[in-house]
């Protein structure tokens, strides 16, 4: 297959995905809850009310007409507006997405980081008690209650210690982000030199990065010890090795290369995860993203926000996994040939 | 049992058994991993029931003269705001959590390999409307699945288990299906064919008890996921409501005295769910290892 057709493959491939996630959504959202003005006015709702609230929401109109509202809105990028905020819903996912995608960034960054070094040593010590370790801190990780471990986190570094700042956001209260470039208050205050701001940025990112961090590390470990296994076993490490390349460098140059591929995929199914299933965590630390965006329109009944907020997630859920599946292909021309 | 054949090579079912206890102790011996991850559910499971047999308090119980206490000999876990002992109360939680992360795991390995072997079995157009539908519910992220779900049908315990369950339906769809599409060509498949077998029964008789392994090796990696995805949403308010005892709503009640010093309400209901997921999912891992070796 060529790498043209191959890449139009899977780029259809991802469109029908993205049609059933419409769909879905749709289903979700409008016809499963049933009647959705009384779930909103709650039971001493007046029929008046409650069919004020319906032609309001546009849920009097039969399920055929609705969906067909739904789609011709999104395609010209509407999703309705949020109860709470009084805005666009498309406008508070704009808003808040960065400071979620700071917050996956950072966890992401410190999960690549403890799995490359783990991973390696587990599998240059494979069988070792090392590695049994490492493998009781995989599943450790992979065991972890992100809620939980957030509130430990807090307790020892906020409370005791007092190292880190109150779990209120992204910076302290009465502070001034710096000037927008990226939107992301850590790579913003870098450009503009402001270190008080950066110090500030990063003490209020370390404690949620850290709880996702740890848990991301988990899969990223497991990922990279056999990764590097299979190259370490594999036929041209051991020619290298009889040549007397020395044990070090061939670990370091060729067990990374080779473990790239895996890693880049694993990032992006993390990357997925950090997202989306930060809701627990953006809420605890008070974090101004879309995941704590999601928690208030669930508490608030706010379906607009809740049904933006899923649909938004998934899109971003199938782009990633577009985006590695064709870098993917580049990066390794035999997968196209498959 | 089959009938003994000969007096020689038969042996008693006493001497099987035996022989039973004594492989599976072999291999306990050989994978530490499994053996703790056992211990740990076995001592958890007799706590949960015995426990609150012996201690004085309800789950419910308040005690507005007690609230906020410290861990104590009367009261290992403190007390809550209510004055509530936290010990009886976790107890009360495990059972709670593991019943609905046991009704997770059978919902979705029943209806999972259900699906994925009759898709895996016939093909077509079939498996691939099941495949598509498969790829939409991965685009979402599991616990934002659940979350909806859940949100949209009510907080009630069933419906808890019924969204978390859906959510891991794909990956037993998955995995079944993909051991269906071999096994359906193999020798046994074909001879339970040519003896005119009705296909149900070539599906569900023949094919899926061979195809089992994977999907239940799966089932108990859910049972730790669906503890940390449960008592996620309870904590969010999501599923099992307050007052309640359950992992992920006593985590809850506790987390907002953690910044005024009271660590105990929320860190020993956490650390049980931590404890709770950790041993399911060393016996998932190491159960992982060894049917992937014997596959080899």
């Amino acid at each position: 297959m060529s790498f043209r057709r191959y890449i139009a493959r899977r780029l259809a491939l991802g469109v029908v995905t993205l049609l059933g996630v419409i769909v879905a959504v749709f289903v979700l959202t409008f016809v499963l809850p049933g009647d959705l003005a009384s779930l909103k006015l709650g039971p001493y709702a007046t029929e008046e009310g409650l069919a004020a609230m319906r032609k309001e929401m546009g849920t009097d109109k039969p399920v055929p007409v609705q969906f067909v509202n739904y789609v011709s809105r999104l395609l010209r990028g509407e999703m309705g507006k949020s109860w709470v905020s009084g805005q666009p819903v498309q406008r508070d996912m704009v808003q808040r997405l960065p400071a979620t995608i700071e917050l996956g960034l950072a966890a992401l960054v410190i999960a690549i980081g403890v799995g490359l070094l783990l991973g390696m040593v587990a599998a240059v010590r494979r069988g070792s008690v090392l590695d049994q370790l490492i493998r009781g801190y995989a599943i450790l990780g992979a065991s972890t209650a992100s809620f939980w471990l957030a509130l430990v986190l807090i307790y020892i570094f906020y409370f005791r210690l007092d190292w880190a700042p109150a779990p209120l956001g992204r910076l302290n209260v009465g502070m001034q982000a710096p000037a927008s470039i990226t939107r992301l208050y850590v790579i913003d205050s870098l450009v503009a030199r402001d270190w008080a701001l950066l110090r500030h940025s990063l003490g209020h990112l370390a404690l949620p990065a850290l709880t996702l961090g740890f848990i991301v590390s988990a899969p990223m470990t497991k990922i990279v010890r056999a990764a590097m296994l299979d190259v370490l076993h594999s036929d041209f490490i051991r020619t290298a090795r009889t040549v007397g390349v020395p044990y070090r460098a061939i670990v370091v140059r060729d067990g990374l290369r080779n473990a790239m591929i895996p890693i880049l995929t694993t990032s992006g199914i993390a990357f997925g995860y950090l997202m989306a299933g930060n809701v627990l965590v953006e809420r605890i630390f008070a974090w101004p993203g879309i995941g704590q965006y999601a928690w208030t329109a669930l508490t608030t009944k706010d379906f607009e926000a809740l049904r933006g907020f899923i649909l938004v997630v998934a899109i971003i859920y199938v782009l990633i996994n577009l985006v590695i599946d064709v870098l993917y292909s580049v990066i390794d021309p035999r997968i196209r040939l498959g | 049992m089959s009938a003994p054949t000969s007096a020689v090579f038969s042996p008693t079912s006493t001497t099987r058994t035996m022989g039973r206890v004594r492989r599976f102790s072999k291999l306990l011996q050989q994978n530490r991993m499994l053996l703790v991850g056992l211990l740990t559910l076995v001592i958890a499971i007799i706590a949960a029931l015995a426990g609150p047999h012996f201690i004085p308090y309800g789950p419910l119980e308040t005690a507005p003269e007690l609230k906020l206490e410290a861990p104590s000999l009367e009261h290992p876990m403190g007390t809550d705001n209510f004055g509530r002992d936290i010990l009886v109360r976790v107890l009360h939680g495990i059972r709670l959590d593991l019943r609905i992360a046991s009704l997770v795991a059978i919902t979705a390995l029943l209806v999972g390999t259900l699906v994925g072997t009759f898709s895996g079995y016939r093909g077509g157009i079939i498996d691939d409307v099941v495949m598509r539908i498969t790829d939409v519910m991965q685009a979402f992220p599991s616990f934002v699945l659940a979350m909806a779900i859940t949100a949209m049908l009510g907080n009630t315990i069933p419906n808890v288990v019924i969204a978390i369950a859906i959510s891991y339906m794909p990956y037993f769809i998955r995995l079944t299906r993909g051991e269906v599409l071999t096994a359906r060509e193999l020798g046994y498949a074909e001879a339970a064919r040519c003896v005119g077998n009705p296909e149900w029964r070539i599906m569900y008789l023949h094919i899926l008890p061979n195809c089992l392994t994977p999907a239940l090796v799966q089932a108990t990696l859910c049972l730790g996921w669906a503890i940390l995805d449960a008592s996620g949403l309870a904590f969010l308010g999501l599923g099992v409501r307050p007052p309640t005892p359950e992992g992920g709503v006593l985590v809850g009640e506790g987390a907002q005295y953690i910044i005024s010093g009271e660590w105990w309400i929320s860190v020993f209901p956490g650390a049980v769910i931590v404890l709770l997921a950790f041993g399911f999912n060393l016996i998932g891992d190491s159960l992982r290892d060894i049917t992937a070796q014997e596959e080899r």
